[in-house]
C-alpha cells in the first residue's frame, strides 16, 4: 500500500514535470512596449487597442502592463529587462527599432516570451516576430492617389529607411503609376516615428512643391492636419489608425492596423499551453490590415476601383508585387506574372523603376 | 527665382513660422538665466502651454485667448519650480528635469478627450496690397500675429536688458546675487518674476505648436522643442538677437532639409540634419577661444540658489 502510494505520487510528479514544458498557465502577465504615446492617434494607439482587446477577452486571467514613449536603442533594453524582472510572461515590443534590444534581453530571460513587431530577427527560441502586410493597403492608397492627383505629383512622408517603409513606398508608387503613367513621387524622410511638428513641416514642404496627395508613414495625425489647411486641395490617408476625425476630406481612406486578434491569439495560446515560436505576417485577408472607409470626397468609380483592388488582394487573386517589375537602376526584378517572394520584401532596400532620388543609407 | 528647385521666398516664410515655438521658449529662458536661474523645465512648460492653450481655445473659440491660456498654464506649472528652488532652495537642475517629466505626464492627463478635436484657426494678418510685393510680400506679410509678436518680444527683451533700469537690476541679480542683495534688491522676488516670464513665453511657444503649426492635440506634441530652446540660449551666448538667429537657423535647417527632399535634391539628408549641431559646436569653440570675454558670457550666479542668511 505504502509502495503504491509512493508510485502514485511519483507518477503524479512526473505528469506535473512533463506538464511544465507546455504548461497551462493560470494567469498571464502581458506587457507592451510602445514607441510613442497612446494618444498619438495612430500606431501606438492601435497597439493599445489590441491590449484592451486582450484584457476584455481574458478578464481576470490576464494582467496587462505597458510603457509609452520608450526610445529605440539602449533605453529599450533597460525597460525590457525591468518588465521581465517584474513578472511579465509575454512582452510585445511594438516597433522595428527594438529588434536588437528584444533579442538581447530574450537571451537573458529564456522563460519569458518575446514578441517583436515588424522585425525579422528570432535569435532565441523565445522570440517570435509578427507583422502585417501594410504594402497591400498602400496598393489601394496608390490607386486612389494616381486617380485623384491633379498636379501629377504625389508625396510620401517616410520615417526611417527600413524595408518596411521602402515596401510601402514602392507599392504606393507602382499602383499610382499603373492608373496614371505621368505621376511623380516625392519622398521626404522625416527620420522620426513621432514628431507632430516635423511631420506637419514635411507635409507643408510637399504641398509647397505642388504635391496634392500625401501618404504618411509616421505615427501622428499632423500631416492630415496640415492638409486640412488647404481647404480640400490636398488629400491624404489615415495611417495605422482610421483617423476618422479628418473625414471626409482630407482623409479619404486609411490603413488600419488591427493587432487585437493576434494579441488575443498569442496570449490565449500561452494560457492554454499551445504557445509556439512564430513568424506571423498577415494582411488584408487575415484581417490584420483593414482599409478604412473610402469617403465620398472621391468619385464613385475611383472608389469602386480601389475597393475591387482591396477585394482582389483579400481573395488572394492579386499580389501587389506582380511582375514585370524593374528596380530603379533598370535591372530586372520580377518577370512577367511572377510575384515577389516574402524574403525579397522583408529585405527590400531598393526603389522600383520610376522613383527618383535615393534611399538614405 | 529658384534654388535647387525651391522658391526661397516660400522657404524663408516657412522657416520663420517653424522657428516661432523655439524662439519664444528660448527668449523666455534667456531672461530666466539672465536672472541667474537655470530652469531645465522648458519642455514641460511648453507642453503645458500647448494643452492649456488648446483647451482654452477650443472652449472659448478664440485663438488669442488660447495663447493667453497657454501662457497662464505654463506659469502655473513654473510656480512649482519657483517655490521649490527659490523658497525651499532645491537643486535647480534636478527640479527643472522633474518639471519636464511632470509637465509631460500632466499634459497627457489634461489632454484626455481632446484628441481629434480641431482648434479655431489663427488666420494670417491681412496686409492688403503689401502681400502682393514680389518676394517680400510672401516673406514679410503673410504670417499670423504670433510671428510678428515673437520678433517684437525679442526686440523688447533686448531693449529692456540693455537700456532700462529693470534690466540692469535683473542682470545684477544674475551676476552676483549677494551684491544685488546688499544693494537692497529683492533677489528672490525678481527671480520668481523672471521665472514667470520665462514660463509665459514657453507656454505661448507650446500653444503655437498645438494651435497653429500642428492644429491639434497629441500627447508629447512638443517632441523635444524645449531642449532645442535651451541649447539656443547657450548658442546665443545669452544675447537676445543671437537667440533670433539661432532659432531661425535651427528652424531653417529643419525646413530646408525637408524642402530639399520634397524638391528631389541630391544633397544627402544626413549632412543637413547634423549641420545645426556642427554650427553650434563651431560657435562655442570660437566664442570660448576669444580672450577678453568672460567665459561664454554666462551669468556668474547661474544655477546657484540664494538665501539672505548666507
Amino acid at each position: 500500500m505504502k509502495r503504491r502510494t509512493l508510485l502514485a505520487t511519483a507518477a503524479l510528479g512526473l505528469i506535473a514535470l512533463g506538464g511544465t514544458a507546455e504548461a497551462q498557465m493560470e494567469k498571464v502577465k502581458a506587457c507592451f512596449v510602445y514607441v510613442g504615446p497612446i494618444g498619438d492617434g495612430g500606431w501606438t494607439f492601435q497597439h493599445h487597442e489590441g491590449l484592451k482587446q486582450v484584457q476584455a477577452e481574458f478578464g481576470d486571467k490576464v494582467e496587462t502592463a505597458y510603457q509609452e514613449s520608450v526610445p529605440e536603442g539602449a533605453d529599450a533594453e533597460r525597460v525590457l529587462t525591468q518588465m521581465a524582472l517584474s513578472g511579465c510572461n509575454i512582452i510585445f515590443t511594438t516597433s522595428f527599432g527594438y529588434m536588437d534590444a528584444t533579442n538581447a534581453v530574450a537571451a537573458k530571460f529564456p522563460d519569458v516570451k518575446f514578441e517583436h513587431a515588424t522585425g525579422f530577427k528570432r535569435d532565441h527560441p523565445n522570440v517570435s516576430t509578427y507583422n502585417a502586410r501594410f504594402y497591400e493597403g498602400r496598393a489601394v492608397q496608390g490607386t486612389i492617389a494616381g486617380r485623384m492627383t491633379k498636379t501629377n505629383k504625389i508625396g510620401y512622408i517616410a520615417s526611417f529607411p527600413i524595408p518596411e517603409v521602402v515596401m510601402g513606398i514602392n507599392s504606393y508608387f507602382i499602383h499610382a503609376k499603373k492608373v496614371n503613367p505621368n505621376v511623380e513621387l516625392s519622398v521626404v524622410w522625416a527620420y522620426t516615428w513621432f514628431d507632430p511638428a516635423k511631420e506637419a513641416d514635411a507635409a507643408k514642404a510637399l504641398i509647397d512643391q505642388g504635391v496634392d496627395v500625401i501618404a504618411s508613414h509616421t505615427d501622428s495625425t499632423a500631416p492630415l492636419a496640415e492638409a486640412a489647411k488647404t481647404n480640400g486641395a490636398v488629400i491624404g490617408f489615415g495611417q495605422a489608425s482610421d483617423m476618422a476625425e479628418y473625414k471626409p476630406s482630407p482623409r479619404v481612406s486609411s490603413i488600419i492596423d488591427n493587432w487585437g486578434p493576434y494579441y488575443v491569439k498569442r496570449v490565449g495560446a500561452l494560457l492554454d499551453g499551445t504557445y509556439e515560436q512564430a513568424d506571423a505576417w498577415e494582411g488584408i485577408a487575415g484581417g490584420e490590415v483593414l482599409i478604412g472607409e473610402i469617403t465620398d470626397a472621391i468619385p464613385a468609380e475611383v472608389k469602386a476601383e480601389a475597393e475591387a483592388l482591396r477585394d482582389a488582394i483579400a481573395a488572394g487573386t492579386y499580389h501587389p508585387y506582380t511582375g514585370p517589375l524593374k528596380k530603379q537602376d533598370g535591372s530586372d526584378w520580377l518577370a512577367e506574372g511572377q510575384t515577389a517572394p516574402d524574403g525579397d520584401l522583408l529585405g527590400m532596400n531598393f526603389y522600383v523603376e520610376g522613383i527618383t532620388g535615393d534611399i538614405p543609407k | 527665382m529658384e534654388l535647387f528647385g525651391i522658391n526661397p521666398a516660400i522657404l524663408v516664410a516657412s522657416l520663420m513660422v517653424a522657428a516661432v515655438p523655439i524662439l519664444l521658449a528660448a527668449i523666455g529662458e534667456l531672461v530666466v538665466e539672465k536672472a541667474g536661474v537655470l530652469n531645465l523645465g522648458v519642455e514641460g512648460m511648453m507642453i503645458m502651454g500647448a494643452i492649456s492653450g488648446f483647451i482654452t481655445a477650443v472652449h472659448t473659440g478664440s485663438p488669442a485667448l488660447g495663447f493667453l491660456g497657454g501662457a497662464l498654464g505654463a506659469m502655473a506649472l513654473s510656480l512649482v519650480f519657483a517655490l521649490l528652488t527659490q523658497v525651499f532652495l532645491a537643486n535647480q537642475v534636478a527640479t527643472g528635469l522633474a518639471l519636464t517629466l511632470f509637465g509631460l505626464g500632466f499634459s497627457s492627463l489634461m489632454g484626455q478627450g481632446y484628441n481629434g478635436i480641431k482648434p479655431p484657426r489663427t488666420p494670417s494678418l491681412p496686409f492688403g496690397p503689401l502681400e502682393q510685393i514680389p518676394f517680400f510680400g510672401r516673406v514679410l506679410f503673410s504670417h499670423d500675429w504670433v510671428v510678428y509678436a515673437s520678433v517684437a518680444i525679442v526686440a523688447a527683451v533686448w531693449a529692456v536688458l540693455r537700456y532700462s533700469r529693470a534690466g540692469l537690476i535683473l542682470r545684477a541679480v544674475g551676476e552676483s546675487h549677494d551684491a544685488a542683495h546688499a544693494l537692497g534688491y529683492k533677489v528672490v522676488r525678481i527671480r520668481v518674476l523672471a521665472i514667470l516670464f520665462g514660463a509665459a513665453m514657453a507656454g505661448m511657444g507650446g500653444a503655437y505648436i498645438s494651435l497653429v503649426r500642428v492644429p491639434q492635440w497629441t500627447d508629447g506634441i512638443t517632441a523635444g522643442a524645449g531642449w532645442i530652446a535651451l541649447a539656443i540660449v547657450v548658442f546665443a551666448s545669452w544675447k537676445p538677437w543671437r537667440v533670433l538667429v539661432g532659432a531661425w537657423l535651427f528652424g531653417g535647417i529643419t525646413v530646408l532639409q525637408l524642402n530639399l527632399q520634397a524638391a528631389g535634391s541630391r544633397i544627402p539628408v544626413e549632412y543637413l540634419s547634423m549641420s545645426p549641431y556642427l554650427i553650434t559646436i563651431l560657435v562655442l569653440v570660437i566664442m570660448s577661444s576669444g580672450r577678453g570675454r568672460a567665459g561664454l558670457n554666462a551669468p556668474a550666479s547661474l544655477g546657484q540658489n540664494f538665501h539672505a542668511s548666507r
